[in-house]
């Protein structure tokens, strides 16, 4: 893993000094069979993943974009992207060239130099600490067995585990964008954690520099045998800058019985300007399955970025006794859009889910939850309670809530409460005449909104992303 | 400390307060009473910088300062507290890190460090037991399901952490039983220095009883009609207002 990210931050740097080396790298924009061949091909991959690749591309050719969420997306050309990460072109060779506004951020944030670097897509050389850093913990954790490394590498030293659960809980024809990456993705991670062990670290931070080069289309792979429990963590408070404009992830997490998986995001992608220019637009398809009885999975996500998020975390509860859970923060300033919540899907008996979502909406952003609780005829005695709660920065943002139940068994409670609150004014003013700023007293309250969201996150990423919610905010009151 | 000249203030174009004026010295209490609506909390507001007040004439400086160029925050970190009539809660908000932030923003005005976590949650012990107040109640958000009498009670401890050099307590009385109205007072009395100062708003004698203010005047239709020493709460108690009405508006 480590070999990976050196080879990739050195080559690229190497790349940049030789015209012609860039020259012969680059495949043609646009999307066509050829070019997932030759994607595939750069990756020396396996002809099963080429395979797959090929399958979900010719599918994807059938399907149109989903039109359904609350967003205004504005036409998006797919024969004018390019689908392979070439060396980027127009990279700031020094930190002057960066947007002042993000280098701000980046100092509230609190952000070392050399990562400040990385995430405006400076060539770096990666310091010496943080590479034994990775080897000891890359170490620590092979004795126990866990596999954790690039999904290019599992796809070549774990092709048995790959092929066996890669589509297994997202099918290669899921959803447009789904089906996309199937055919294009880039890299990703994967995680395997053997029977009864406990992951005894959180697989987190570590990920900042990985993030930063796996691009466009990632895609996840976690499984956590019987008795196994893993804490991850993805994404970065920092706002990344990304070339690519189009995102389009994959996660899939399996539990086995007795399994229990944590999955925390804090997702900053740049939002675009204060007038909407050159955001990101962030389609994520993540999905778990507690596929053994008494199985546990928790999504946990802190939104903060992307011009336009399209997101739904989402559990097949398919074990006898099996829980999950969804928290999740979503702000949205300015232009921004979001479109994001949950699906819980009960199969096995006495399964229980639990969903918490609260969404904060500024500027003239909109900020949208959707949700489906879906009770199956056989589950029995399934529960589900859920609420969510918008919260309204000024009036010129919009909050909406799409909750859907589809309830098949009569066994089953299903609870739903849903809460609209504006910021008050009352409330900035009583904190005002206790000596607090109103720019601190909007911090204050808006994390204490988000607290219960917020507590589900590691410790050291908690407060990051306290931080995060305030910087966020800041100018929206006042 | 403080002085208050020929000032007028609007509420959506609305003119309440219509020439008050008021000098307070360091050491002083002052009660200020009068009728429902004659525009006594608006004053709190409007010497504390709430924006939805629009001071059109007039001045108020404090210790020689303009108050009105002033921000709410920077009102409260030169030393103006106000106890809220009506205390907001602040859901999610704990009240140690409501006080902490609080506390911290006062001592960075005044060019001191942060207060360690243990000297904090030290003054916080010291000050809850000023006002008799409940550990449960400091270990839950800002204000959150308090009863009304808990809120007011939490408006002078939070009036003690900060050592306020002018208080302003809006009806602090109502809404407290009659041993927490002792409490409350005896918190407010021990707070007492000859440095710093009060106004005390108030419908009810009852509270002058305990809290000895130095002046009373009474607010009527936006100005200070009458001024008099303790003896004119007990008047104002057995003969109402109307007969100051008359005096005002029969001229
Ligand atoms: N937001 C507002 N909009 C319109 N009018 C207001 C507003 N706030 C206060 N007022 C009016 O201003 C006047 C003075 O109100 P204020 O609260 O200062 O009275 P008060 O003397 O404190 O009365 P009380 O003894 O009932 O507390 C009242 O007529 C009230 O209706
Ligand atoms: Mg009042």
């Amino acid at each position: 893993m480590s070999e990976d990210i050196l080879d990739q931050l050195t080559q690229s740097d190497y790349k940049y000094g030789f015209t012609t080396d860039i020259e012969t790298d680059i495949i043609p924009i646009g999307l066509s069979e050829d070019v997932v061949r030759i994607i595939s091909a750069k990756k020396n991959e396996p002809e099963w993943m080429l395979e797959f690749r090929l399958k979900a591309y010719r599918h994807w050719l059938t399907m149109e974009m989903p039109s359904w969420a609350h967003l205004e997306i504005p036409k998006i050309d797919f024969q004018s992207i390019a689908y392979y990460a070439a060396p980027r072109k127009n990279a700031p060779q020094s930190l002057d060239e960066v947007d002042p506004e993000l280098l701000k951020t980046f100092n509230k944030l609190g952000i070392s130099m050399e990562e400040q670097k990385m995430l405006s897509g400076m060539a770096v050389d990666v310091v010496m600490d943080s590479i034994s850093v990775k080897t000891t913990f890359k170490e620590s954790l092979a004795e126990k067995g866990i596999i954790f490394c690039s999904f290019s590498e599992a796809v070549e030293h774990h092709p048995d585990l790959v092929q066996k659960y890669m589509g297994s809980v997202v099918p290669y024809a899921d959803n447009f964008f789904a089906t996309l990456n199937c055919a294009v993705f880039s890299d990703g991670s994967f995680v395997y954690i053997p029977k009864g062990v406990r992951c005894p670290m959180e697989l987190s931070t570590y990920f900042r520099i990985n993030a930063i080069n796996t691009g466009q289309f990632e895609r996840t792979l976690i499984i956590a045998d019987e008795d196994s429990y893993v804490s991850y963590l993805e994404g970065c408070t920092a706002p990344m800058r990304d070339e690519n404009q189009l995102h389009a992830a994959i996660v899939e997490i399996i539990a086995m019985k007795n399994a229990e998986v944590k999955y925390s995001t804090v997702q900053n992608w740049y939002p675009g300007d204060k007038n909407g220019v050159g955001g990101i637009y962030n389609f994520v398809t993540k999905r778990g399955i507690c596929k053994g009885d008494s199985s546990k999975i928790s999504w946990t996500q802190v939104e903060t970025g992307s011009a336009v998020t399209w997101k739904y975390p989402s559990c097949i509860l398919l074990g006898d006794n099996s829980s999950a859970e969804f928290y999740s923060v979503a702000v949205t300033n300015h232009h921004q859009q979001a479109d994001t919540g949950t699906k819980m899907l009960h199969i096995g008996k006495n399964t229980s889910s639990h969903i918490l979502s609260k969404g904060i909406s500024a500027g003239k952003s909109q900020n949208s939850y959707r949700g489906l609780v879906k009770i199956n005829p056989k589950a029995e005695n399934a529960r589900n309670y859920s609420q969510c709660d918008s919260l309204l920065l000024g009036d010129k943002c919009g909050a909406h809530t799409f909750p859907y139940m589809e309830v098949d068994n009569d066994t089953a409670i299903v609870e739903h409460e849903a809460t609209t609150s504006k910021i008050n004014e009352d409330q900035i003013f009583y904190c005002n005449q206790r000596g607090i700023s109103t720019e601190d007293a909007v911090g204050l309250i808006v994390n204490g909104y988000a607290k219960e969201v917020l507590n589900q996150l590691p410790m050291e990423f908690a407060v990051e992303a306290q931080k995060l919610l305030q910087i966020t905010l800041e100018g929206s009151v006042g | 400390m403080l002085e208050i000249k020929n000032l007028h203030a609007n509420i959506n174009g609305k003119e309440i307060l219509k020439g008050l004026n008021l000098v307070v010295r360091p050491g002083e209490i002052h009660a200020i009473m009068g009728p429902n609506g004659a525009g006594k909390s608006t004053l709190a507001s409007v010497l504390t910088g709430n924006q939805a007040f629009e001071v059109t004439k007039g001045d108020v400086t404090f210790y020689g300062k303009n108050l009105l160029e002033l921000s709410p925050e920077d009102r409260s970190r030169e030393g103006i507290f106000l106890s809220f009539q009506y205390p907001v809660e602040i859901p999610g908000v704990s009240m140690v890190n409501f006080m902490r932030t609080a506390l911290n923003e006062h001592r960075k005005y005044k060019n001191l460090e942060p207060l360690s976590a243990t000297d904090f949650l030290r003054t916080m012990r010291e000050k809850k037991e000023l006002v008799e107040m409940d550990n449960k109640l400091a270990n839950r958000s800002v204000n959150e399901g308090f009863s009304g009498g808990e809120k007011k009670r939490n408006e002078i401890f939070q009036m003690a952490m900060l050592d306020p050099r002018l208080s302003i307590l809006d009806e602090t009385d109502s809404g407290l039983d009659i041993d927490a109205l002792r409490i409350v007072a005896n918190g407010v009395n021990k707070l007492k220095t000859a440095d710093n100062a009060s106004i005390v708003i108030t419908h009810y004698q009852r509270l002058l009883d305990y809290i000895v203010p130095d002046f009373v005047h009474v607010l009527y239709d936006g100005r200070i009609v009458k001024s008099g020493g303790k003896e004119l709460a007990l008047e104002l108690e057995e003969r109402g207002y109307d007969w100051i009405k008359q005096e005002v508006d029969g001229k």
